[in-house]
């Protein structure tokens, strides 16, 4: 048995704690919040032990691995004071706010030997890894062009009261939904040599981003574009879907399906043909031993465990890999300050710049 | 007792668990109330008579719709799941965990609603909290027969992964003694939450899980589902029988009907043939 504890009980780390409980292998020792309300609600009807202060939490229970899903600002933090415990770490997505931190504790976390993983539990949906095991097996040549996007309802008109609205905190939808896209796209394709054309734009909220537009340069010619926007009521929940297109075909992916057109060029992996072929999430996706809103994030968790378990550093989604998504969304909010690089006559690039004038005074109630 | 054939909503709001561009297709097809109720009216006229259903929004119109006809709907029966899942989580994200429970409790209205709210949020009482909740998601029912209300999966998993056992008691008991109905538990972990029910001796209850020829989101595996039918003493609806489609229909229907104690299936449909299609199977392959 591990021992774990939560940290942050929103909606991640409520769901990360009900999987962990009902983890076979993992005996839960604890769960913090700095509100009381929620924790109040547990202790009281499940029994969990329960703590308000993190560095207290750590200096009180003994814990192999620790869960943080607190708001991202404060996953830096709280990431170094467990390593520095020599804990093992699984960290909710975005992994940290600045490059250098994610940089400065993936080394650190190296050099302790520990555990560690971020929750883009994308890289555990099946047809998302079909499409890496696609692209590993050459399937549709040399990749030219990827586009990773990320549609949803999550701010609808111009209000929003938590750390999700402010960007400094690590709301927004490039932080939020974004994110996804990114760690997808290098997942794919790798680190990137530069970003241009970003737009962060503003549709209803006045302290962040709702729209993420940007491109993505990588090696030999390959780029990616991402588009994301949260502001999108046509879509029930949030949908992330994946294209890439390839000298001998293309892919397209989204949580349900993976449909894959090869060209008579291509090298078709067994099973697949030429023209169109279609995966679907039943066959994709792996039994889990609790499913709370979809397999993927009982994976990850899974994953996790057995690596604690067995102390295997290397696996998927460890900070060495989140530290790479960290360090492209900087990239991304350093180029959206610049606007746009070839102006009409007579405009400068400061005009080009996405940010709406701020309408929430006017809009308050 | 409840029918064996009971008529599912998810085709009505673009759930598709296979395909985006299906669940698109769906929710264009469904945009106008009427396109919803005929296909209803093609299920009725089969003989389905039991609609297991959201709380989503619209579906207060298909309520509308069969309060204003009772002589076409004389015995039409509804099972209410609740809540609408995706209209809390989205309410989170926006205003947090606490800002959304008090956005869907009852605003105006019921000095008891009132009281309850405010009292229980402060004593952190999940009894009241809870039940005003539940009351809320209700009101478009109000009239309508509802012998059996479910609580659906994504809060069943959540309390059960939780341990958080009384919340199962609180909505059981509230949904007896408030609406006379039987409560529905919908898991993907039917083993496990079998356990908990028994344990809280909630008697006999009726667990709506995946039930399905290849194991699809069976979670504790096809061989616990299938010993839990042979041994326990609970009312088993199956649902996604035929795996969003990866099972033919007739080896589907085949196999579903030939395990023990399955009270009914659920099944959703957008065309008639698809609904008598689905009917003339069951009644093929599962005879008393």
């Amino acid at each position: 048995m591990i021992k774990v504890a939560v940290v942050g009980l929103g909606k991640m780390g409520l769901s990360h704690h009900a999987m962990i409980n009902a983890h076979p292998e993992v005996e839960m020792v604890g769960i913090c919040d700095s509100s009381s309300y929620v924790l109040g609600v547990l202790k009281k009807y499940t029994g969990v032990a329960t703590y308000n202060d993190f560095d207290a939490m750590l200096e009180k229970v003994d814990l192999d691995a620790v869960v943080i899903a607190t708001p991202s600002s404060s996953h830096a933090r709280m990431v170094r004071a467990a390593l520095d415990r020599g804990l093992h770490v699984f960290c909710e997505k975005p992994f940290t706010l600045s490059a250098q931190d994610a940089e400065e504790l993936a080394a650190l976390s190296r050099e302790k030997d520990l555990v560690t993983q971020v929750g883009y539990h994308n890289r555990f949906v099946g047809a998302f890894c079909e499409v890496k095991r696609l692209l590993d097996a050459g399937a549709i040549g040399t990749v030219t062009h990827v586009l990773g996007e990320a549609y949803g309802p999550v701010v609808l008109k111009p209000k929003g009261g938590t750390w999700r609205s402010q960007r400094t905190e690590g709301g927004g939808c490039l932080y939020d939904y974004a994110a996804h896209a990114i760690d997808l796209v290098n997942w794919y394709l790798g680190e990137p040599l530069g970003v241009g054309g970003t737009v962060l734009g503003r549709v209803f909220s006045g302290e962040t981003d709702d729209e993420v537009f940007s491109t993505l340069y990588f090696p030999e010619g390959k780029t990616a574009q991402i588009s994301v926007n949260w502001s999108d009521e046509s879509y029930r929940k949030m949908t992330t879907r994946i294209t890439l297109w390839g000298t001998a075909g293309r892919i397209y992916a989204d949580r349900q399906e993976c449909q894959v057109y090869l060209r008579d060029t291509a090298q078709r992996p067994e099973g697949y043909g030429e023209g169109w072929n279609v995966r679907y999430t039943t066959d994709l996706t792996e039994p889990v031993w609790f499913y709370l809103r979809g397999e993927e994030y009982s994976a990850q968790i899974d994953s996790f465990v057995q690596r604690v378990k067995e102390r295997r550093t290397d696996g998927v989604n460890s900070f060495q890999s989140a530290a790479l998504t960290d360090k492209v969304i900087s990239m991304i909010v350093t180029d959206a300050e610049k606007g746009a690089s070839t102006l009409a006559e007579g405009v400068t690039a400061e005009s080009t710049r996405a940010t709406r004038p701020k309408r929430r005074r006017f809009w308050r109630r | 007792m409840m029918d064996r054939l009971l008529f599912g909503d998810n085709q009505f709001f673009g759930v598709n668990h296979m395909s985006e561009e299906k669940a698109r297709a769906q929710a264009l097809r469904f945009q106008e109330i009427e396109a919803v109720i005929d296909v209803l009216d093609a299920a009725y006229d089969e003989g389905i008579r039991t609609f297991m259903c959201t709380t989503h929004e619209r579906i207060s119109l298909v309520c509308d719709h069969v309060r204003a006809h009772p002589d076409r709907y004389p015995d039409y029966t509804f099972y209410p799941g609740m809540p609408y899942a995706h209209k809390y989580a989205n309410a989170v994200t926006e205003s947090g965990m606490l800002g959304a429970v008090k956005r869907f409790l009852p605003d105006e209205g019921l000095m008891d609603a009132a009281i309850r709210g405010t009292t229980s949020v402060a004593k952190k009482d999940i009894e009241g909290i809870t039940t005003l909740l539940i009351d809320a998601e209700m009101k478009m029912f109000q009239g309508l027969s509802t012998p059996v209300i479910f609580l659906q999966n994504v809060v069943v998993d959540l309390l059960l992964g939780l341990g958080f056992k009384e919340a199962f008691r609180i909505f059981a008991d509230h949904v007896k003694s408030r609406y006379d109905a039987e409560p529905g538990f919908i898991t993907m972990n039917m083993p496990a939450l079998l356990d908990v029910l028994e344990e809280l001796q909630i008697d006999n209850p009726i667990i709506c899980s995946n039930i399905n020829k290849i194991g699809f989101r069976m979670c504790g595996g096809s061989a616990a589902y299938e010993a839990a039918l042979r041994e326990r003493q609970f009312r088993a609806v199956a649902m996604s029988v035929f795996a969003s489609g990866a099972i033919p229909a007739r080896e589907a229907i085949e196999w579903v009907c030939a395990q023990p104690n399955i009270a009914s299936i659920v099944f959703g449909a957008s065309s008639k043939a698809n609904i008598r299609g689905t009917r003339e199977l069951v009644s093929e392959f599962w005879q008393d």
